[in-house]
């Protein structure tokens, strides 16, 4: 394998089970540079906790995981510092209350990045500016809506110049009419080059914006493959099924 | 009516003396319980088990007990471990202690009630776990803490009270000496509770006005 297709993450073989759960069982996954991969699957099937996984907020069992060819499940890796490289998005936002959108861009700039007052709030707006929210840079999070929210979510993550970004979830707790921005936000980072691993039952946006479908049941991968060859043509009657679940929860109009 | 005049004349100059002291121990007190209770309360929730059961240890003794008893120890029974101390002092170090661990309860109960998903994403971005709570959860539970804490230092403004026992000339202190000297003990504990009445309020509203200074939308309830 030659360097310039290295993989940015390389995840061989996780195990993950709180107590007598056993949420991970062997599941490997690789992610290419500026790749975008949908993982799907049923409720409990794993998803959120392998995005856990990978930025070791909650570390494997078992198993290895390296990101740009750093084994970040080595002993002695300093998972704060593997964090600064990993964006995460969560579905219910988690915006620090006590602060105001450029307050929750800025405190990881000026706390972690250890930038200045004034380079860090430039850097802030710039980012709040990306996700269209510069007009509410002064707001407390009560006072936005949950895509403005998510958006600053985001803006806070890019803030901290990751090298991939992991959506839990993005829109699931959104009404049905904000899940648009939030989405288009995402679909323009795609554009941009960022890598994303996104958790989300989107299925247009899987269908637009994907690099890659991943289906994940009982805690291994069960199927991947482009969003045509998934959507399509799935190999596995178990993703056809659940893929057909998705859709016509999508099209009946929820 | 004339008389009751008269005895206020006469007595004014001690009360207000007793009204210093007073306030000097209770703010001793809180700062002391706080200092205390602030360390003690996050290391409650975020310390290794064998300190958050050292720390309950702390908090259960002193919440468990009268705090009379507590003053009496400290004052008398102290100086048999040969530690011995003045008045004031025995008065400050009881009081704070025993506020210690109230307000650590208090600032535990507020740490907890800032969301899981706070310490998550401040760890997603980078933080370390102290970080985070100096950073992300503390500045939010100092904020919700602060109308258990408004009454604290109401309840330690009546507390102080106790420490007549030990013969410091507190309020309580200058009453009792002054009933005694007057042998009117009714109006002059009368005039002392509407001395006290009077601190509480201004305490009160003092720390409103700070609780609105302090309000987040959102964050903190609503403040009119």
């Amino acid at each position: 394998m030659s360097t310039a297709t290295a993989p940015i993450l390389r995840i061989e073989n996780i195990y993950k089970s709180f107590g007598e759960t056993h949420v991970l069982t062997g599941i490997s996954l690789t992610v290419q540079p500026q790749e975008v991969v949908v993982l799907v699957g049923p409720s409990g099937s794993g998803k959120s906790t392998l995005l856990r996984c990978i930025n070791l907020l909650s570390p494997p069992d078992s198993g290895r995981i390296w990101l740009e060819e750093q084994e970040i499940t080595a002993p002695g890796v300093n998972p704060d510092k593997v964090r600064q490289r990993i964006g995460m998005v969560f579905q219910d936002f988690n915006l620090f209350n006590h602060l105001t959108a450029l307050g929750n861009v800025m405190i990881g700039l000026t706390k972690v990045r250890k930038m200045s007052k004034k380079e860090a709030h430039d850097l802030a707006m710039f980012e709040l500016e990306r996700v269209g929210l510069v007009d509410r840079a002064h707001h407390y999070p009560a006072q936005l809506s949950g895509g403005q929210k998510q958006r600053v979510a985001i803006a806070r993550a890019l803030g901290m110049d990751p090298h991939m970004m992991l959506f839990d979830e993005p829109t699931s707790a959104l009404d049905p009419e904000l899940t648009g921005e939030v989405l288009e936000v995402m679909q323009q980072l795609a554009r941009e080059g960022m890598t994303m691993i996104v958790v989300s039952h989107e299925m247009g946006f899987a269908r637009q914006v994907a690099s890659r479908v991943v289906f994940m049941e009982g805690g291994v991968v069960v199927e991947e493959g482009t969003p045509t060859q998934m959507f399509e043509q799935p190999v596995h009657e178990r993703t056809r099924v659940f893929l057909r679940k998705i859709a016509d929860m999508d099209s009946g109009g929820r | 009516m004339e008389s009751f005049v008269q005895l206020l004349n006469n007595v004014l100059p001690s009360l207000l003396q007793g009204v210093g002291v007073t306030l000097q121990i209770a703010a001793v007190s809180l700062l002391l319980g706080m200092a205390i209770g602030l360390p003690v309360g996050v290391g409650r929730v975020y310390g290794p088990r064998w300190l958050q059961r050292a720390l309950a240890a702390y908090i259960t003794l002193f919440q468990g007990t009268p705090l009379l008893i507590q003053l009496f120890l400290v004052y008398y029974g102290l100086p048999d471990l040969g530690l011995t101390l003045g008045r004031m002092e025995a008065a400050f170090l009881t009081l704070g202690l025993n506020s210690g661990a109230y307000q650590a309860e208090y600032l535990r109960g507020a740490l907890q009630s800032v969301g899981e998903g706070q310490m998550t994403a401040a760890r997603a971005i980078g933080m370390s776990k102290w970080l985070a709570v100096r950073s992300i959860i503390l500045p939010q539970a100092l904020r919700l803490v602060l109308p258990a804490w408004s009454n604290e230092a109401i309840a330690m403004l009546k507390y102080t009270a106790v420490v007549f026992l030990i013969a410091v000339p507190d309020l309580m202190g200058q009453a009792k000496i002054l009933s005694s000297r007057y042998f009117a003990p009714i109006p002059i504990y009368m005039i002392v509770a509407v001395f006290y009445i009077v601190l509480v309020g201004a305490t009160y509203l003092l720390l409103r006005q700070l609780e609105r200074k302090l309000h987040i939308p959102g964050l903190t309830g609503e403040t009119h």
